[in-house]
């Protein structure tokens, strides 16, 4: 396994950097001079002459590439043009909002998805299975995209029970140091200021969950009803254990891997799928600040984002192979 | 193929259902100039978010109301019909010709082709997709052809790689073995024995694909990156709705309903051209 894991980090590092190269390419394709636009209006010669050497800008394009690599691989970015400010604080600044939703989300998404799995497979060839076979397949149909708008429409208009804007209310008074607003609200055992953020964040978060909670419920429930027909289920079966007591203990171990693998693939849609639902709910988190980059042609504060969210898809990938070597016996022994 | 004939034809009532919607998006964006009530561009003031006309305070004329600016919804929304379906066929059949020939190549040549081509894949996988594709028609300056051309850079990858393994499968059967034992070329076996049983994946996957295009361009035509404002589309409808959703949530629901309509009846018709085709489903 550890021959394995080597030649798996080997091929995430030509990914990571042959990303690199192409934000890098991408860039530089753009017309525009990237100090220029860096430097307030008015800048003397000497200062974008200052600037234009400390990018190394005045040197061979390759030079350049890496020299912008060893930079970024610092976390040096350069300035925002829009906002002024640097590129990494602000990347740290909305991360965390990013990573709760999309926790949030995935959280709603493996307990939701198991339930219907399991209820579908203890009740299988029931009305019951019937209807969640319907319900995975209207979920699959629709994007999170439109998911965020007909909870808008529901939840927001039709039933106002939660608010259809933002993270949390602008009048509450924040006491936090980091940018983990709904852990440290847990933490801080500020329940009030915890509710006003899952007002704001459950509707996001349940768009972006539906669609991988039908994935995850279509897998799991096959894999189930497989494991169910095996020799140890049967075995458990005639030592007397109740049918739910064997789809518990018995099948879903067995069952979860496949599971795991392809829920792990489709987080990755799902922290994609952040950029538009962020933008939807004015959640102000890393995509709804990616889209203002875009529109402004804030090429630095692009590149950056970019580069954390491949990070973002890389590792997680990583972590799924690395979690299914550890659950998975056969694949102990490699 | 003599076998295929004797089975007898299967109704598939989710490729007939799916099929007619889309035949309906199809003649409306054909005939819209001549079926819109209304000049889908006409403000008048006067006429501002009139609701839909079995709402109190409606106008007759105006079936599902007007926008904050008095334009008809009705015409409006049939009007977009005409991006939407532009971008469908164009994105649609750009990556599964991209894509289906670099998976092609992939899966029937293997060796370094398919080390390079899947590696690439990789690489763009790791990509946010929303992001790069609002990142490329920004940087290609906004319109329809940016639209298809950076849906088509982002989405070939998943007709590559759904064929390359379809293709991998197919080169393992004993018929390519003959073809080849029969002294045909690599790249003829590939063309005339290979392609067409991996054909029915292929239109599975493109009617999915015009699906995710028309999805994709309401998202940009959302953050206003698609066609310019003298166009209606779904998504630019919809973002003037989000806008004025307390007021008027018909300028939102309409066009949601069509966009998820034409969504589903896409990829409903690729899951019943796979029933309908699919030997051992059959």
């Amino acid at each position: 396994m550890g021959r394995n894991l080597l030649i798996r980090l080997g091929s995430t590092v030509v990914t990571l950097f042959g990303v690199a190269f192409i934000v890098f390419i991408l860039v530089r394709v753009v017309p525009g001079n990237p100090i220029a636009m860096m430097l307030p209006p008015g800048a003397s010669d000497a200062d974008i002459a200052l600037l234009t050497a400390h990018y190394g800008l005045d040197k061979p394009i390759m030079t350049q590439f890496w020299i912008w690599l060893g930079r970024a691989m610092q976390g040096d970015f350069g300035t925002s043009i829009s906002l002024r400010q640097d590129v990494m604080g602000l990347i740290f600044g909305r991360l965390p909002a990013t990573l709760e939703l999309a926790t949030l989300a995935l959280l709603i998404a493996v307990a939701l998805g198991g339930t219907l799995a399991i209820t579908a497979a203890r009740f299988r060839g029931t009305a019951a299975e019937t209807g969640i076979d319907l319900f995975n397949g209207a979920s699959l149909a629709m994007p999170d995209f439109l998911w965020g708008l007909t909870l808008i429409l529901l939840f927001g208009v039709a039933f106002p029970i939660f608010a259809i804007s933002g993270r949390v209310s602008p009048t509450l008074d924040l006491p936090f140091v980091t940018g983990f607003f709904l852990i440290e609200s847990i933490l801080r055992l500020r329940f009030d200021i915890f509710l006003d953020l899952m007002r704001h964040m459950l509707m996001p978060a349940l768009a972006l969950a539906l669609p991988l909670a039908a994935v995850i419920a279509q897998l799991l429930k096959s894999s189930l009803k497989e494991a169910m027909q095996q020799d140890y289920v049967m075995l458990a079966r005639t030592k007397g254990f109740s049918e739910t007591r064997v789809l518990l203990s018995e099948a879903l171990r067995n069952a979860v891997i496949p599971t795991l693998t392809l829920a792990g693939v489709q987080f990755t849609f799902l922290i994609g799928g952040t950029v538009i639902v962020e933008r939807l709910f004015s959640y102000e988190g890393l995509g709804n600040m990616a889209i203002d980059a875009v529109i402004n042609r804030d090429l630095p504060l692009i590149q950056g984002i970019i580069l954390v969210f491949a990070l973002l898809f890389v590792a997680i990938n990583r972590l799924v192979d690395l979690s299914y070597a550890l659950l998975n016996p056969r694949f102990r022994h490699g | 193929m003599a076998e295929a004939r004797d089975i007898q034809v299967r109704f598939v009532p989710r490729l007939w259902l799916s099929g007619l919607w889309l035949a309906v998006i199809a003649l409306a964006a054909i005939f819209a100039p001549f079926i819109t009530p209304h000049d889908p561009l006409a403000q008048d003031l006067m006429l501002g978010k009139l609701p839909p006309v079995w709402i109190e305070g409606s106008e007759p004329g105006y079936l599902l109301g007007t926008d904050s600016l008095g334009r008809d919804v009705l015409s409006r929304l049939i009007s977009a019909t005409r991006p939407a379906l532009i971008v469908a066929i164009g994105a649609g059949f750009g990556c599964c010709l991209s894509g289906s020939v670099l998976g092609l190549i992939a899966g029937f040549f293997g060796g370094w082709s398919d080390r390079i081509i899947s590696r690439i894949v990789d690489i763009w996988m790791a990509f946010p997709p929303v992001l790069l594709s609002i990142l490329l028609v920004a940087f290609f300056s906004p319109s329809l052809t940016s639209v298809i051309l950076a849906i088509t850079v982002i989405d070939w990858t998943r007709f590559c790689r759904v064929v390359r393994a379809e293709t991998m499968q197919q080169r393992r059967m004993d018929y390519v073995e003959s073809a080849r034992a029969i002294g045909r070329t690599m790249t003829a076996t590939l063309i005339d024995e290979v392609l067409p049983n991996v054909l029915p994946a292929i239109a599975v996957l493109l009617s999915l694909q015009m699906g995710i295009a028309v999805v994709v361009e309401a998202i940009l035509s959302y953050v206003n990156l698609s066609v310019s404002t003298d166009q209606a589309t779904w998504g630019s409808m919809i973002a003037e709705g989000r806008g004025i959703i307390y007021q008027a949530w018909w300028v939102l629901l309409f066009p949601m309903i069509a966009l998820f309509l034409t969504v589903l009846a896409f990829s409903q018709f690729g899951e019943g051209l796979k029933e309908r085709f699919d030997p051992v489903l059959r």
